[in-house]
């Protein structure tokens, strides 16, 4: 097996091109997993960590460009603020090894349904930035997971990096597992307020083929929210509301049995944590101004 | 004998810490461990040594129709492809009764079962070479119910059925009744010892015809003597040398790579080492036994015990291994440690294809230990009394007597446990805002901020047999060697003893220190160049091995009074050691032991055994079959995430008896960590099984408890001396493992108000969807 160490993303690209059977490796969190269980025998691996344009993130016209191989605690301790939803889904990824190594560009390239990243970046509307040598292009994030482990990468693409608005109102992640750390998502639920658009994002996780943007509870959000003029004049949100958007949330998964959990517990698990994560979202938007937080006491 | 040692032996952990008996020195391997310095098996290392590996059944039961190992054989780089013809001994072993093969013949019995061995120069060869060995089998419907198989229904699995061993347990009054009848049908699911050192070895053949194997083992005589069988060799042609053990817990009592390490390298002429893999780690040792439980309790209006009935199935999977044993803890430790005028126990071990199981932490007392807590806290509601206060009425204490019959007749201190735990102040509830969410059931994963959250306490006490039973000749050796080197006093301990991680090392060195007053202590390596030092488990070592090294000190230092009486001239009586100079009791300091020893040498091996037990009556399961009974008990405090099923273990307090603390800082540590796998038992630890074949063999959904899992713990020692025990100690290693996962399970039954039946307690269980 070839050990392939281009400095720069010109030539990673290059080669990709060349040898689009070549498997790229960024932290290895999971390459090396596979390899360990010989699921996978490359002929070569690309390491992509010596790429300087691949590990820095910056602003990029109203949005943040976060390179592919930015690794997770650098997205928490460096872009926490702007990226709150990104930061709390990376906060439980692994534990501090697997955040020192692991990466975004990585959890997308693994394209598991379980990753955690995932419900957080369809939420946020986020684009992933992909490269090869024939150019440049952007894939939002809802069209970028086509199935178990399968992406809209082209055989010699490379994620380069993913884009996302810095958080202009409150954003949440949650996931259940069965440990309290270092735990697979058995789901996972991201909600994002974009009062610009009037409108919520939100998403599942670990609950289908794919990670899935939860529509139907999007829609309905959006129109109570409207309906009321909440965006305007926050108020807390009805119990009634947050349980039919985590009635919806829930809708949208088609979770199966297996080892980690039942379908009818993730279903279930959905629905509380939809509710929830709205919940807290909604709180701290009412609590962002003067007038707000007088309106939601 | 043998071509030469291999490098990279843990001569780490012979080397000297200080401290006598009652110190808390630290490991001499603690260091190395930290630093991932330390030498394990899997780094034994031989300029010119090959690779092995095994090539597994996938099915769970299926007839072998032929095996062609032509094409394996072809791929460049293959030493050797063996099969079960190449055995050259019996292809058969076992700790109790031999009837695994090292290979099998024509039918295999769970998935994952050896079938053929391949050597190669490298471990990637070998795994191609294994792709290409073609087995024909032909699947059969695996025998998976354990009620099934103990009660004669489905295939026959061996020649004598599906049923390992029945033990009743008849004790009082068969026909008495209660007032106040509570009933109960439990389930322990699957745990496993997840050591974290993968089995590994080296076997180096030998200039005469025999091997030397360096291996991470619990045991090297009985690896020895079925490695010695196996490969039809005399047991001196077999010798073992223990390596660096990462963790046991029960799983490396059984044989691993032990006789296919050593077939490969007798067969090829070269050093062979062997190193499984996770996944392969989950089929290569036993599990703890699955267990279904039904359960009567009997009692007056006051909550006093008036009898158990109790019927435990043991699900032992495709071999016996250690089933025989732990039927019999289950049965002779059911009801309990509660004075139960009248029991009616029956246990059965069962031969399935699920995967096999054997040794585990615990060992039987564990899955009964479950139910009959479980039934405690039903009798408390019952009768309306406090679970403490109902387990104190009947708690059993020093003269109690067992169902077996078995006078209890050291300290059995059950109530004051129980109390010392009740009385430890409550932890505050976590819910001032903003709360850490680390804190919360969920942990990092941020799913409740406080919303459902419930808090609730249990407690449990329970109770185990330490070193073994039922008239097991159970005894350990030891060699203490006194001598100067280079002018410094210095003794050597050696046995065959295993060091796994427990910290027998230390042990030893504290022991011959405080015995012969000797600074410079140094424990020679474990092997079998010396006699039996018997398992590690049973919580036995510190106890047998322990009593052997103490035992073999006094010997000595009797010899050396001799020596000093003959030398100096003076009276051997009234003598002492202390601080390396012979003290008499009428004249004081009498020389330097450096000057009475000279260039003599005093060498002395003593077998040492605990006091006889007996046998159980096959019919009444009465006998006195136990050395020595140990007792802890815990409060587990915990929050429940209601909604969503999760639990978060806020504290887990104990109080254990160890009758006397040699190493204070390694006792709190055995029960830190028994307590650790007693709540991943509760909460998540589980093998599940469909259809024979494990679904999670790895630690992606293996869980384990994580620092964010296990709480801080409150721990009381007792130090109530068993006078039959060398410094009255009491076996320390598996008591708390019995008692946290009950007092887990009652919490959460307090949380949520819930029955929770089964253990582990999934969130499925708690939602109930
Ligand atoms: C112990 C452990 C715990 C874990 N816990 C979690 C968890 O809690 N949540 C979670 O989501 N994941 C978890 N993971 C999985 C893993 O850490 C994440 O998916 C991580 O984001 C992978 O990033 P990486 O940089 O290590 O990827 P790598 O392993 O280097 O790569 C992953 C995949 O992406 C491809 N790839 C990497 N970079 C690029 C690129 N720039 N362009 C194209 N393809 C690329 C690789 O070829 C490979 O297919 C865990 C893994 C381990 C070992």
């Amino acid at each position: 097996m070839d050990f392939l160490i281009p400095s720069t993303f010109a030539e990673a690209l290059a080669i990709k091109a060349e040898r689009p059977e070549v498997v790229p490796i960024a932290g290895g969190t999971d390459v090396m997993v596979e390899l360990n269980f010989d699921h996978r025998r490359p002929t070569a691996l690309l390491d992509l960590t010596r790429i300087a344009e691949l590990t820095e993130w910056a602003p990029s016209e109203n949005l943040l460009r976060v390179g592919a191989g930015v690794p997770y605690v650098r997205i928490i301790d460096e872009l926490g603020d702007r990226l709150p939803g990104l930061a709390m889904a990376s906060r439980t990824v692994g534990s501090p090894q697997i955040r020192n190594r692991g990466t975004v560009g990585g959890n997308l390239g693994a394209a598991s349904p379980a990753g955690d990243t995932h419900p957080v970046l369809l939420a946020c509307d986020a684009q992933v930035e992909v490269a090869s040598v024939r150019g440049t292009r952007m894939i939002p994030a809802a069209e970028f997971y086509l199935g178990v482990k399968r992406n809209a990468l082209e055989p010699d693409e490379l994620i380069a990096a993913v884009h996302l608005a810095p958080a202009a109102a409150p954003q949440q992640f949650s996931k259940v597992g069965t440990r309290n750390a270092m735990v697979i998502a058995v789901c996972s639920f991201a909600v994002a307020l974009h009062p610009e658009q009037g409108r919520v994002g939100a998403a599942v996780g670990s609950a289908a083929p794919t990670p899935r943007r939860a529509l139907a509870a999007e829609e309905f959000l959006a129109g109570e929210l409207s309906d009321a003029g909440l965006w305007e004049s926050p108020k807390p949100l009805l119990d009634s509301v947050r349980r039919r958007f985590g009635e919806l949330a829930a809708e949208a998964a088609s979770p199966i049995d297996d080892v980690r959990g039942t379908a009818a517990y993730r279903r279930h698990a959905l629905a509380v944590l939809a509710r929830r994560t709205l919940g807290w979202a909604w709180q701290d938007y009412c609590g962002t101004g003067e007038t707000r937080s007088q309106s939601c006491a | 004998m043998s071509k030469s040692a291999p490098v990279r032996t843990p001569t780490d952990l012979t080397s000297s810490v200080a401290g006598g008996i009652g110190a808390s020195p630290q490991r001499p391997d603690g260091n190395l461990k930290v630093r991932g310095e330390f030498a394990y098996a899997s780094d034994l290392w031989h300029e010119d040594m090959i690779w092995g590996a095994t090539l597994r059944s996938p099915h769970p039961y299926a007839r072998i129709r032929s095996i062609d190992i032509t094409e394996a054989l072809k791929v460049p780089g293959v030493y050797a492809v063996l099969t079960h013809s190449d055995v050259p001994g019996k292809n058969l072993y076992g700790l109790e009764h031999p009837d695994q093969p090292v290979l099998a013949v024509d039918v295999v019995r769970y998935q994952g079962e050896p079938v053929a061995l391949v050597g190669a120069d490298h471990p990637e060869t070998a795994r191609r070479a294994m792709e290409r060995i073609a087995v024909d089998y032909e699947v059969l419907e695996p025998v998976v119910d354990m009620e099934d198989a103990a009660h004669g229904r489905g295939t026959p699995l061996h020649p004598g059925g599906n049923l390992v061993r029945h033990v009743p347990i008849r004790h009082g009054d068969q026909q008495v009744t209660a007032e106040v009848v509570v009933t109960g049908e439990y389930e322990v699911g699957m745990q496993d010892q997840a050591f974290l050192g993968p089995e590994s070895g080296l076997a180096v053949p030998g200039e005469d015809g025999g091997i030397d194997l360096y291996v991470a083992t619990q045991w090297l005589h009985v690896d020895q003597k079925q490695v010695a069988q196996a490969l039809g060799l005399p047991l001196d042609k077999v010798r073992l040398t223990l390596s660096g053990v990462g963790g046991a817990f029960g799983g490396r009592e059984d044989l691993s790579m032990q006789v296919h390490a050593s077939l490969l390298a007798l067969h090829t002429g070269k050093p062979v080492k062997m190193v499984y893999n996770r996944l392969e780690s989950f089929y290569g040792h036993v599990h703890r036994h699955p267990a279904k439980l039904y359960y009567e309790h009997g009692a007056d209006r006051d909550g006093r015990l008036v009898y158990v009935k109790c019927r435990i199935y043991l699900d032992g999977g495709a071999y016996a291994s250690s089933t025989p044993a732990v039927v019999a803890n289950a049965a002779t430790l059911g009801v309990g440690p509660y004075d139960v005028p009248n029991a009616t126990v029956d246990c059965w071990g069962v031969y399935t294809n699920n995967p096999p199981c054997g040794a585990m932490r615990g060992f039987g007392a564990v899955q009964a230990g479950f139910a009959y807590e479980s039934q405690m806290d039903k009798l408390a509601a019952a009768v309306g009394l406090d679970p403490v206060e109902v387990r104190i009425r009947n708690a059993m204490h020093e003269g109690s007597l067992m169902p077996t019959g078995q006078v209890v007749d050291s300290a059995a201190p059950v109530a004051e446990l129980l109390r010392r735990v009740k009385d430890k102040p409550l932890p505050p509830v976590n819910r001032t805002e903003p709360v850490d969410i680390r804190e919360m059931p969920g942990g990092a994963s941020n799913t409740t901020h406080g919303e459902g959250v419930v808090r609730g306490i249990g407690y449990a006490v329970g109770i185990k047999n330490v070193c073994f039973s039922e008239g097991y000749d159970d005894f350990s050796t030891a060699r203490v060697r006194v001598q100067v080197i280079g002018g410094e006093l210095s003794a050597l301990a050696h046995t065959a003893a295993c060091e796994v991680g427990q910290g027998l090392v230390t042990i030893m060195q504290q022991i011959v220190r405080t015995e012969l007053g000797v600074e410079r202590v140094t424990i020679a390596p474990m092997d079998t160049t010396i006699g039996n030092g018997g398992s590690t488990s049973a919580s036995r070592q510190t106890y047998v091995t322990g009593g052997a090294v103490r035992s073999a000190c006094q010997t000595v230092r009797g010899r050396l009074f001799e020596l000093a009486a003959r030398k100096l001239g003076v009276d051997a009586v009234g003598l002492s050691l202390h601080g390396g100079k012979l003290v008499s009791d009428l004249h004081g300091v009498l020389a330097d032991l450096v000057d009475v020893l000279g260039d003599d040498v005093v060498d002395e091996t003593v077998e040492w055994r605990h006091r006889a037990t007996e046998s159980l009556d096959p019919v009444t399961g009465q006998g006195n079959a136990h050395v020595q009974y140990g007792f802890a008990a815990h409060r587990a405090v915990v929050d429940v995430d209601v909604e969503l099923g999760l639990v978060k273990v806020v504290e887990l307090d104990c109080a254990q008896d160890v009758g006397k603390a040699l190493n204070p800082e390694a006792v709190l540590g055995q029960i830190q960590g028994g307590s650790a796998q007693g709540l991943g038992l509760a909460v998540m630890e589980e093998i599940q099984t469909s259809g024979g074949k494990i679904r999670n063999p790895s630690f992606t959904d293996y869980l384990i408890p994580t620092v964010l899992d296990m709480p801080p713990m409150s721990i009381d020692v007792l130090e109530l001396a068993d006078p039959h025990a060398p410094y009255g100690i009491r076996g320390v290693g598996e008591p708390p493992t019995i008692s946290s996962t009950p007092a887990i399970v009652a919490a959460i039954r307090a949380a949520t108000g819930l029955a929770l039946t089964r253990a582990p307690v999934r969130p499925e269980h708690i939602t109930g969807t």
